[in-house]
């Protein structure tokens, strides 16, 4: 963190900072005001996040935050990739998820090509959808406990993230950047041994998460640094966008999975938690509990899953098999023109949206009829959440501005596209 | 189809002068409409008692390069009561803005969802488009001194040689 003068912000910026009334008046503002910098190199951002913040002594009073350093224009290359092409860069996206963003692109395409997925590919997609939100509310349980000091809980919560890492490994044969959906399925079927592995370690969550959450739910310290802070009212968070957690935080029964239901998550019995407070506490509980209810889906999913194909049978859009390229030949055919020519989705647009951990992940693509998408929106949870950044932390002190980007969660790669 | 039917009828009951094309693709309902009336429309989908499209998920543009109407911009509402998705559409042609200057420019909705406010933003910044009456309507990802925006057709692929000048180094 930096102190500026004004002339090393940008004139738009502060003319956004000193918009905020203050009781401060601008002849005694340089006494007691100043603007401080936050980031982007700043570890507490949890990326390439800058905040200016102008503060009346330790209070914050307007903070702007400033995005795109990790602008890597995904939209634009979308335009000019065959939707195939794209699948890999969805894993860059919310980074702490991939298999989740690969399942949103998916069901986006398939929905726009009119493909549907078979039985068991969609199961193996909730487990990975589910794994994949464990996984990133783990980070954000110990991330949010690191940055207000409790820093044996984000080596514990890592441990246990570090077991589904070994998972996806044996699923796809990656550990993070996994691109394991297709176009009408997934890459290949899931072995037994991942399967047994995923029951193994379902069974012995329950008891290490309680024992993360022994650490800090009774922990002074964490608690009132979190209890009140950050607080945001259901009407407020519906008004500025907040979707996922951060809104279930503040009383609103909102989950895409429930309102408007994809893959089989109909069949499914969970429960979404809610929490009315709205505050950074409020935020933890609800993401503590969702991974609860993921266990509990996993679990159902392992039970019902039926045996089967995982690729959809549509030669002219779904790729073909590897082995059956190099010993057939409409194979070989069909794969040199999906690979070349796209898949060419009839003329039109939809818009598809799923929860992701961080919210609501949607892609809105409209197609000419050409391999490549004419254009590829990507509505990213992280950057909506993060506009509610300014409301949040206006009031609290400078310590108080790391808690508050601890529990909404942001990652930068999704924020920034 | 309910919604296409219910939408249909609120719509028509309310503004019987606009002329609204409603459209139910793959489940998904569109409403087209003339750019100018976006803001009571939308103040008319958030606020009446039975539709209650309080999120905004989105606002977006689409480019269509050499239609005569280049941009259509593009809004995701969602009503929590009714959990359904509405898709508003209005196309946009370079008109007058308030200041006498040709340009790209709608309405901004931000007074209605505040949530706009930084997908206008972004929209500005990637397509150029204008949204009057927006609060603070600076670049979301560029850099403010960046002459171009980059998600319109003609601005090529590999980007602009120069047009992102370096840091210059200090001796």
């Amino acid at each position: 963190m930096e102190k500026l003068t004004k002339e090393e912000v940008h004139p738009k910026i502060l003319q956004a900072l000193l918009k905020v009334d203050s009781d401060i008046s601008v002849e005694d503002s340089l006494e007691n005001e100043m603007i401080l910098n936050m980031g982007p190199q700043h570890p507490a951002t949890h990326g390439v996040l800058r905040l200016l913040l102008r503060l009346d002594g330790e209070t914050v009073i307007a903070c702007v935050p400033e995005l795109g350093y990790l602008h890597r224009g995904y939209e634009k290359m979308a335009e000019n990739m065959s939707y195939y092409e794209f699948i890999p860069h969805t894993d860059r996206l919310d980074y702490l998820s991939p298999l989740a963003n690969n399942v949103a692109w998916a069901l986006a395409v398939e929905k726009l090509a009119g493909i549907e997925a078979p039985p068991r590919a969609q199961y193996i997609r909730m487990i990975i959808t589910e794994m994949a939100r464990i996984a990133s509310h783990l980070v954000a349980i110990g991330a949010l406990a690191m940055d207000v000091g409790a820093l044996t809980v984000f080596l514990w919560t890592l441990r246990e993230r570090e077991k589904i890492l070994d998972i996806w490994d044996i699923l796809c044969g990656a550990r993070f950047t996994n691109s394991y959906t297709r176009i009408g399925g997934v890459a290949n079927d899931a072995q037994p041994e991942a399967l047994a592995k995923v029951k193994w370690f379902i069974d012995q969550y329950e008891p290490n998460l309680d024992e993360c959450e022994r650490l800090i739910n009774t922990n002074r310290i964490f608690i009132e640094r979190l209890d009140g802070v950050g607080v945001i009212s259901g009407e407020d968070a519906i008004e500025i966008g907040l979707t996922g957690p951060n809104l279930r935080g503040s009383g609103v029964e909102f989950d895409l999975r429930r309102a408007t239901p994809y893959l089989f998550y109909n069949e499914m019995d969970f429960n979404i938690p809610v929490y009315k407070e709205g505050d950074c506490l409020a935020r933890y509980f609800v993401r503590a509990d969702e991974t609860r209810e993921s266990i509990k889906i996993i679990r159902q999913v392992l039970d019902k899953m039926p045996q089967g194909e995982t690729l959809a049978n549509s030669p002219k859009k779904v790729l073909p098999k590897k082995t059956e390229i190099y010993s057939k030949m409409e194979e070989l055919i069909h794969d040199f023109m999906i690979v070349n020519f796209g898949i060419n989705p009839p003329v039109g647009e939809v818009y598809s949206a799923v929860e992701n951990p961080k919210g609501e992940l949607g892609f809105y693509l409209v197609s000419k009829g050409e391999g490549h998408p004419w254009k590829c929106k990507i509505r990213s949870p992280s950057m909506v959440n993060l506009q509610a950044l300014p409301m949040l932390v206006k009031g609290h002190m400078v310590s108080d501005v790391v808690a508050i980007i601890g529990s909404i969660d942001p990652v930068m790669g999704e924020a920034d596209k | 189809m309910k919604l296409k039917e219910l939408v249909t009828k609120k719509l028509t009951e309310k503004f019987p002068e606009i002329k609204f094309d409603i459209t139910d693709y793959k489940d998904q309902v569109a409403v087209t409409f003339d750019k100018q009336h976006i803001v009571p429309i939308a103040d008319f989908l958030k606020n009446d008692e039975e539709l209650q499209f309080k999120l905004c998920e989105d606002v977006t543009a689409v480019d269509w390069a050499k239609r005569k109407n280049r941009f259509t911009v593009v809004y995701h509402i969602f009503s929590l009561k009714l959990n359904t998705r509405l898709r508003l559409k209005a196309d946009i042609d370079e008109s007058d803005l308030p200041d006498g200057k040709a340009g790209f420019n709608i309405e901004s909705v931000s007074s209605i969802w505040k949530t706009a406010d930084w997908h206008e933003r972004e929209t500005y910044d990637m397509y150029g488009i204008t949204f009057n009456n927006h609060p603070d309507l600076r670049r979301m990802y560029m850099p403010e001194e960046f002459e171009y925006h980059p998600l319109r057709k003609d601005f090529p692929l590999m980007g602009i040689p120069g047009s992102l000048p370096l840091p210059k180094k200090e001796n």
